[in-house]
């Protein structure tokens, strides 16, 4: 029974990575129907510049605060650079944004092994592993994971619900051209989206550097699991991916344990995304698509 | 757009402009003949490999570039097509030509299977299925379950065939039986791509709802695409791991597949010369950064420089050069064809 | 009077397709002008050119005063033009308080609450159904949602894109009659794309009539009206 519990609970700290990086996810697609491979890889270099933060002396919290900045600028940026070029390019297909992802995610992460290098490094975390929240089933580090991903996941959907920077944007990704109507820069408003979902990601990446050690191939398993967790909770949903992201979290470590073993979780999450894509592609809250033909 | 489809609008007169084909694909031959003479070992051994990956992404652009399934996990095939080939020499006796027909039509079964049940996903999805597959195919290799046939984690040594003719040391031989196989391959993919069936995949790729109402049965081809795509790149494999001499888990990251999509959108994806250029890219370019990276100590990082550049190198070929190199060469024969063409007697 | 809004040989295309050809219209300070026309000659390409959304124009369009052709809709619409388009543009999935606020997005000042009280006294049924997704409207309540979202802005200016499509003829004539309020105790302009052009003639002070992309006919509705040619050709007599 210790053991089952320890691997549910164990399963939601992991769950509350996959829950940001789902969100992240979420977010792009129902901005701009496309799905952002480079999600992991900008999270994990967010998390290298807060490694090169520490590394250099600043307190923990200043150099998370640093990164958050960092990496919201990050993602403005590659949507005003690169994203947005892509809508306009006469000869578009989804083959050319797959690859201009893909190339994303090589360029990202060639840049963080070219900069900092294939070594595992040491990732602090702010939750000291004696601290009195700690117990046999969670570390302290888990119990914060957990915590700050409820926290952030609040504040984002606070913002999008209650503000009108939040309402802008959930207008600009549902209809963009009744938005300019309104009054709406719907550009600007797609890259405040990416650098809202990049933002997120190096939150996930900064959560998950201390347990998972930091290279730059930190993110590559944990995109897929992200990936299952916003397929499940349906692709355009902005709430099902957080629960996506948990309950992929509990399946996974939980049929790793008990089921198919530790060696098969990856395979067990593209088991998750061939199956919702098969049989519910909508996930479990999403809405369907009917194309028009 | 395929280099045969954009030489079709050459405005020079058709006789010089098949002989002007013929006469490139002459030089290649010749040299592709001559090489394994004139060259050392070592760079025998490159350009075999270069032949085997010519295979990989001909394989690939098949499937994404002429039938629009995008595909970001060929390197599973490939990793299949080695490990069918060595379980079928150590566990089976097959001697090591008579390998990779056999795995071709494994490859095309298993290929055939998944396209046939991946129908409903379109577009990205697919590509994330396949994504997740190439992420996923280390960890399968590596089970303890699997271990018997995969040699786990430690990998399985291949032995390297030996030249029946007297000519030829054992690199050279394995180089022309790559090359034999590689030119079956391509004439094979070329005859298909000019007939109907080219033409149906052009439309499937381009039109696909309307393909469907016009009689082709859409799901059926798509499979039968994977299939081919899946044959192509387990053959690729197979004769890779007769070149390597070795394969382990290790040797198929994810990385394998986006190197194939590379080769790809670098030589031109949906061109069948496109994938030799794409295959020289992927093996020449990674031996030169190594090489570079060894002149000095102060080179070192010129090793790992490759990997971003790569990744601005999609972006920016998708971006501004979509039809690869081969695209480019098409245009610039097109440019030079025009340039040079007679005018129209009135 | 200086115009409000003047078009000034107009012409707009969609890609290489060309729609408007020489187009010059004006709608007075204070005024309601009705563009009307068969299916197919340019109105709704008219309103589209106006704001911007994604047609291609040469000629002079001002408004306020300003040249405004060439700038992008979003600034275009910030200087005080609503916009009902074709279609409602409604956000389905967002609620009818969402949508409502999303007009008055660009104002800085505390009215809006107002404003939304005051709209759904125009339109009563937006009242009862706040809190529901706008998609679960029915096409009447939608209509009634994009006029109302347009009005919250305030705008000196409104734009309207075939009120009357597939609505009842009683909520017809109640839309008409409060844009009628709304002119006179607002002073807001209007100009009103109609395929129904009886009612629109009853509504508005002055006629410009479209064919495949021109003007062929304008002046007061009476006018307009009277004419036989015109009768016989649009208005179905």
């Amino acid at each position: 029974m210790q053991a089952f519990l320890h691997q549910l609970l164990s399963g939601l700290a992991d769950g509350s990575l996959y829950a940001s990086i789902a969100l992240a996810l979420v977010m792009i697609f129902k901005a701009t129907h496309q799905v952002n491979f480079a999600q992991g890889e900008m999270a994990m270099f967010s998390t290298f510049i807060a490694y090169t933060l520490a590394g250099a002396g600043l307190p923990y919290w200043v150099a998370f605060a640093i990164t958050l900045a960092f990496s919201f600028v990050f993602g403005v940026v590659v949507q005003r650079v690169i994203v947005q070029r892509l809508g306009r390019l006469p000869h578009a297909s989804e083959l050319t944004a797959v690859v201009v992802f893909i190339g994303l995610l090589v360029l990202f992460n060639g840049t963080a092994g070219l900069v900092w290098g294939y070594t595992n490094k040491e990732f602090p975390s702010p939750f000291d592993s004696r601290a009195w929240y700690g117990s046999t089933y969670l570390s302290p580090h888990e119990v914060g994971m957990i915590v700050v991903t409820l926290i952030v996941l609040a504040i984002v959907f606070v913002f999008f619900r209650f503000t009108r920077l939040g309402l802008a944007m959930r207008a600009a990704a549902e209809n963009p051209q009744s938005s300019r109507l309104v009054g709406i820069r719907v550009g600007w408003m797609l890259a405040l989206g990416w650098g809202l979902a990049a933002l997120l990601g190096s939150i996930a990446g900064m959560m998950a550097a201390p347990k998972l050690f930091l290279d730059p191939n930190l993110m590559g398993g944990v995109i897929l699991y992200g990936f299952a967790a916003a397929l499940l909770g349906g692709i355009d949903n902005p709430w099902g991916a957080p629960i996506g992201g948990f309950i992929v979290g509990v399946l996974v470590n939980l049929s790793g344990a008990y089921v198919v073993g530790s060696h098969l979780k990856q395979t067990l999450a593209l088991g998750v995304i061939v199956a919702v894509l098969v049989f519910k592609p909508s996930g479990l809250f999403g809405r369907t698509v009917v194309v028009r033909v | 757009m395929t280099t045969m489809s954009a030489t079709a609008d050459l405005a020079s007169a058709p006789t010089r402009r098949i002989s002007s084909g013929a006469r490139w694909l002459a030089a290649l031959g010749a040299v592709a003949l001559v090489a394994p003479f004139v060259f050392s070992d070592y760079h025998v051994f490159q350009a075999t490999q270069i032949v085997v990956y010519a295979i990989a992404v001909l394989g690939f652009n098949l499937l994404t570039g002429f039938s629009g399934q995008i595909s970001l996990g060929n390197g599973s095939f490939y990793a299949l097509g080695a490990y069918t080939s060595v379980v079928l020499m150590t566990h089976v006796g097959v001697p090591y030509w008579a390998a990779p027909p056999i795995v071709g039509a494994l490859c095309f079964g298993v290929g055939f299977l998944f396209g046939r049940s991946a129908t409903r996903l379109e577009g990205i999805y697919l590509a994330l299925a396949t994504f997740g597959l190439a992420i996923v195919t280390p960890q399968i290799l590596k089970l303890d379950a699997l271990e018997r046939w995969t040699g786990g984690n430690q990998g399985v040594v291949i032995s390297k065939p030996v030249s029946p003719i007297p000519g030829l040391n054992d690199d050279q031989w394995l180089y022309f039986f790559c090359l034999i196989v590689a030119v079956v391959l391509f004439a094979a993919a070329w005859n298909v791509m000019r007939g109907r069936s080219g033409r149906a995949l052009i439309a499937l790729r381009d039109h696909p709802i309307a393909a469907g109402t016009m009689g082709i049965n859409v799901p059926v081809y798509k499979a039968r695409v994977f299939g081919v795509s899946a044959m192509y790149t387990g053959i690729a494999g197979a004769l890779g791991g007769l070149i390597a001499g070795f394969i382990a888990p290790g040797s198929f990251e994810i990385f394998l597949s986006i190197q194939l999509l590379i080769g790809g959108v670098v030589g031109g994806v949906a061109s069948i010369f496109g994938s030799l250029f794409g295959a020289l890219f992927i093996e020449i370019v990674p031996d030169l950064a190594k090489h570079a990276s060894e002149i000095s100590p102060s080179l070192e990082w010129l090793a790992v420089v490759q990997y971003p550049i790569y990744g601005a190198l999609l972006i920016v070929t998708m971006m501004l050069m979509p039809g690869g190199m081969a695209g480019l060469v098409a245009s610039a024969r097109i440019r030079i064809a025009r340039a040079t063409a007679t005018p129209p007697r009135i | 009077m200086t115009a409000l809004l003047s078009l000034e040989s107009v012409d707009a295309s969609y890609g290489p397709t060309a729609v408007l050809r020489g187009v010059t219209l004006e709608v007075p300070d204070g005024g309601m002008v009705a563009l009307l026309g068969a299916n197919g000659a340019g109105k709704t390409t008219t309103l589209r050119a106006i704001c911007n959304m994604a047609v291609k124009t040469r000629g002079r369009i001002r408004f306020a005063g300003r040249c405004i052709d060439g700038m992008a809709t979003e600034s275009i619409v910030r200087l005080g033009i609503g916009h009902v388009p074709e279609g409602r543009g409604t956000f389905m999935t967002l609620s009818v308080d969402e949508n409502l606020k999303l007009g008055a997005l660009m104002r800085r000042d505390r009215g809006i609450a107002g404003d939304i009280a005051r709209v759904c006294d125009y339109f009563p049924v937006l009242r009862q159904r706040m809190d529901q997704q706008a998609g679960t409207l029915s096409g009447g309540e939608q209509q009634m949602l994009a006029i109302a979202r347009a009005l919250m802005s305030r705008p000196r200016l409104l734009l309207l894109d075939e009120p009357s499509f597939g609505l009842a003829p009683v909520l017809v004539q109640e839309i008409f009659r409060i844009l009628r309020v709304i002119n006179r105790e607002e002073r807001m302009s209007m100009l009103l794309v109609e395929q129904n052009a009886r009612l629109a003639l009853d509504l508005v002070g002055q006629v410009f009539l479209l064919e495949t992309g021109r003007v062929v006919a304008s002046g007061p509705p009476q006018q307009i009206a009277a004419d036989e040619t015109v009768r016989r050709a649009y208005l179905g007599q």
